[in-house]
């Protein structure tokens, strides 16, 4: 217990040092967007790729279970529609990434620090955490509500692929119940709860990475225990968040 | 100059550094040799800012670095220069952007003029041919080169080196060590090397703190440690043979 209790004072220390005013921001501004390019714009293609066929395999499983001649057809759209704004793009996307994105992080950074090029920024003077850190920061929480965007379409595209290909509904039909009923509300969330666990996923990550101690081991490990924190605090906050969002 | 007064430092009860005493002169190519664990390294990181002493003064042209705030603190890393033992070349980087990174971050020099000096330091170790490529694409002897360029760029007063020849085979180590000695020349700089190759020692070293389970047990330059009769620093420096017989021709032609 006393460890997790100092882990915590550690990680806040560390946020600390990263929320200090950016010493140049003309260097912090080419970091971050080198940090959209690596952390987001290369993401897109995993996000579509799983979206895409989740949003498939949730059509087909509802259609399959929910089958009864009490139930509308549409309700599968409706269901579909609910799955992937309300989870699937938001909190296990995030989820997914935690351990694409989040592992990048720690490793990325857990390796500067055992070649000891933090320790080189340091003794330039820079303040290394805000420098390495901030820009992951920005960089993710701008780009992980694009991709809730790319996967909510990908779902949806999905969806409709398993009309067209499969064949096991009419396309209109689950039209209907993609439209039914639909509150904005809903989208809003799923940029809001995205935008919270893209904190987590690069700060969790880096604090893991930058506090390295030791050789590459650690640094396997640092990438490990990034994925997993991430995770249950993803898992932990998507509850907290839904309570508080949507009463 | 750099003085270091009574400088004490411990981890966890045991006491790595007790009550060292020496000065790092201007000009001069200063080495800090030991054995493994002897303390050498805490004591560069003490001397960079790195570890905070629980005693003591380190005192840079007057200036103690371990009395300064944040801000002074920050001043003066830029007038340090350091070199690593494992070169730590931002990987994401080209050589030119690596030697221009301290240039992007703390001058207010034109792009023209900062890939001006950036060059002229690359050109100052003979590397300017390389200024393309990534860190991974070029030789250890030739990373440690890169790290040298970068660690001069901003024309610092003071540069530390940690171990320049480890990982190095004799030839590019004397071609480093070359190289330190002559810049710190041109420059004027306060340079200090934490070492424990004796060809570096034997070749350059014009100040020596010789370090012994965590005591400054001598001081003195290359040619007195011939005549040492400190019993550590000869069963130190003249562990093989070769060494051994060096010393005694060097005696005895000093005899003659």
């Amino acid at each position: 217990m006393t460890k997790i209790f100092a882990s915590v004072g550690k990680y806040m220390m560390l946020m600390w040092r990263v929320f200090a005013r950016p010493e140049r921001i003309r260097m912090y501004l080419k970091q971050y967007l080198k940090e959209l390019e690596q952390l987001g714009v290369n993401s897109i293609g995993i996000v579509l790729l799983i979206s895409l066929f989740i949003g498939a395999v949730i059509t087909v499983q509802i259609k399959l279970n929910i089958e009864s001649p009490w139930m509308p057809r549409w309700t599968v759209g409706y269901v579909t529609r609910e799955i992937l704004l309300l989870e699937f793009s938001s909190a296990i996307m995030c989820l997914i990434l935690s351990g694409k994105v989040g592992s990048n992080i720690a490793s990325e950074l857990g390796t500067m620090r055992v070649t000891q090029q933090i320790d080189a920024l340091e003794i330039m003077g820079i303040n290394s955490a805000s420098y390495l850190i901030l820009p992951k920061i920005a960089a993710l929480m701008t780009m992980i509500p694009i991709l809730v965007v790319f996967s909510i379409f990908a779902g949806t595209i999905g969806a409709f692929c398993s009309c067209w290909i499969i064949g096991i509904m009419p396309a209109s039909t689950l039209e209907f119940g993609l439209q039914y009923m639909f509150v904005e509300w809903y989208v809003w969330c799923s940029f809001i709860k995205s935008f919270f666990f893209a904190f987590i996923i690069a700060s969790v990550s880096s604090y893991f990475g930058y506090t390295v101690e030791g050789g590459s081991i650690e640094v396997g490990k640092a990438s490990t225990n990034s994925v997993v924190v991430s995770s249950v605090l993803i898992l932990f906050a998507d509850l907290v968040l839904t309570k508080l969002l949507m009463g | 100059m750099i003085e270091v007064k009574h400088l004490y430092k411990s981890f966890e009860d045991k006491d790595v550094l007790k009550d060292i005493n020496t000065v790092f002169h201007t000009g001069k190519t200063n080495l800090i040799i030991g054995q493994s664990g002897s303390g050498k390294t805490v004591l560069m990181k003490c001397l960079v800012g790195l570890l905070r002493p629980e005693q003591g003064e380190l005192l840079y042209d007057g200036r103690d670095i371990v009395k300064m705030n944040k801000k002074e603190r920050k001043k003066l890393r830029t007038e340090m220069g350091m070199l690593f033992q494992s070169a730590a070349l931002f990987d994401s980087m080209t050589v030119l952007e690596n030697v221009m990174f301290p240039l992007d971050m703390f001058s207010n020099m034109t792009v023209r003029d900062r890939i001006r000096r950036a060059m002229f330091c690359l050109d100052r170790v003979n590397l300017t041919d390389a200024k393309k490529k990534y860190p991974s694409e070029i030789s250890g002897g030739m990373q440690k080169r890169v790290a040298i360029a970068r660690a001069i760029a901003l024309n610092p007063k003071y540069l530390f080196c940690d171990e320049p020849n480890s990982g190095l085979d004799p030839r590019t180590s004397l071609v480093i060590d070359d190289l330190i000695h002559s810049i710190t020349h041109e420059f004027q700089m306060t340079t200090i090397i934490n070492t424990h190759d004796m060809n570096s020692v034997m070749g350059i070293g014009e100040n020596i703190a010789f370090i012994n389970h965590g005591v400054k047990d001598w001081e003195g330059t290359s040619k007195d440690v011939f005549t040492s009769d400190s019993e550590s620093l000869n069963e130190f420096v003249f562990a093989s043979d070769l060494f051994k017989k060096i010393r005694q021709a060097e005696l005895a032609s000093r005899e003659k």
